[in-house]
């Protein structure tokens, strides 16, 4: 499987848990702390993200940034992965 | 939990760079933000945040040029498309859009929403329904749904004393002027993808000078229906979109 994962400004999130709901991995939690605006906010709380997007689709707030890992073909024709791997 | 970004990773979704880093001041939930996001993603994405002129409503989006990276104008109560109508005559060459909730297009400037679409101005018009007028505190709108619990209907909207909720999308849905009129929402990510798809063809058909593309946003409202975000949406689903279905109203014969 594809791995991903995300990173949540935690000091936008408002803890509406919209994401945590939208994510079929479950990979997603509130925090036990709070932000400086008084929210919970969400936060990684197992390492299976696949990447998929959706919890940064439903973000009212765009606080949530995506990452995936690129396929093995892709890289082999990006010159800049070749290279660091000769 | 790790959170380690490595080598062979991409960045696959990231904020659009034609919002600003304000911080949103909507409620927790709120489906403005994700409206507001899409709207901005597909302005970046087609190259014309700089051709664009946004037209800010009066409601919980009042502050919308506060978020939005494009030139912006702020109009009167309801009268957006008005003021949409005003910008498209005098700068032809621009991408027009306005944004409304239902509290300004569907209240106190249908008259100005009729009149925009059937003169057929080549503007988007987008407007985001809620059923509630969520920023003067939760009062009933012409949208509130039969038996909504608002607070100016504390018993439930009565048909026979309020009237019934009103489809101004498919009124004018009926006006010639109206070139492509659909109805979204932004509960999941397969609505939000069907949103931004819409506004793309909007902004496309506006290229071609086709009229009036009128997309309307099914939102939510947890602090006027009194809900969890989560909870807001469910409810959502089950009451808003068997009354406020989804999909295409009016479509063009070059789409079908």
């Amino acid at each position: 499987m594809i791995s991903g994962t995300v990173t949540i400004a935690t000091e936008i999130c408002k803890g509406c848990e919209l994401c945590i709901v939208s994510c079929p991995q479950d990979s997603l939690g509130l925090s036990p702390s709070i932000n400086h605006k008084g929210f919970r906010f969400a936060q990684l709380v197992q390492d299976n993200c696949t990447g998929c997007t959706n919890c940064a689709l439903v973000c009212p707030d765009s606080a949530i940034t995506v990452y995936r890992e690129t396929k093995s073909s892709k890289r082999a024709s990006n010159p800049l992965v070749a290279s660091q791997a000769a | 939990m790790s959170m380690t970004i490595s080598d062979n990773m991409e960045t696959v979704y990231q904020k659009p760079a034609t919002l600003t880093e304000t911080p949103m001041h909507y409620c927790p939930g709120c489906g403005h933000g994700v409206v507001h996001r899409v709207l901005m993603e597909v302005i970046e994405e087609m190259g014309i945040a700089e051709q664009t002129i946004g037209v800010a409503p009066v409601g919980c989006s009042v502050f919308a040029y506060h978020y939005m990276n494009v030139d912006m104008q702020a109009a009167p109560h309801g009268r957006a498309s008005a003021v949409a109508t005003g910008v498209r005559r005098v700068l032809p060459e621009k991408y027009v859009y306005s944004y409304q909730g239902d509290g300004d297009l569907a209240a106190i400037g249908t008259g100005e929403t009729i009149h925009t679409v059937n003169r057929g101005e080549n503007i988007l018009m987008v407007f985001v329904n809620n059923g509630i007028y969520g920023m003067t505190g939760g009062q009933m709108a012409p949208t509130s749904l039969c038996g909504m619990v608002t607070s100016t209907s504390p018993y439930g909207r009565d048909e026979h004393v309020m009237g019934h909720p009103l489809k101004i999308t498919e009124m004018i849905a009926q006006l010639p002027g109206a070139y492509y009129v659909a109805r979204h929402a932004v509960h999941t990510p397969t609505a939000v993808r069907k949103l931004k798809k819409a506004f793309k063809t909007s902004f496309e058909m506006q290229k071609q000078k086709k009229g009036t593309c009128f997309i309307e946003v099914v939102s939510n409202c947890p602090s006027g229906w009194k809900m969890t975000p989560v909870e807001a949406n469910d409810w959502m689903e089950k009451n808003m979109f068997p009354y406020y279905p989804l999909g295409d109203i009016k479509v063009p014969a070059t789409m079908k």
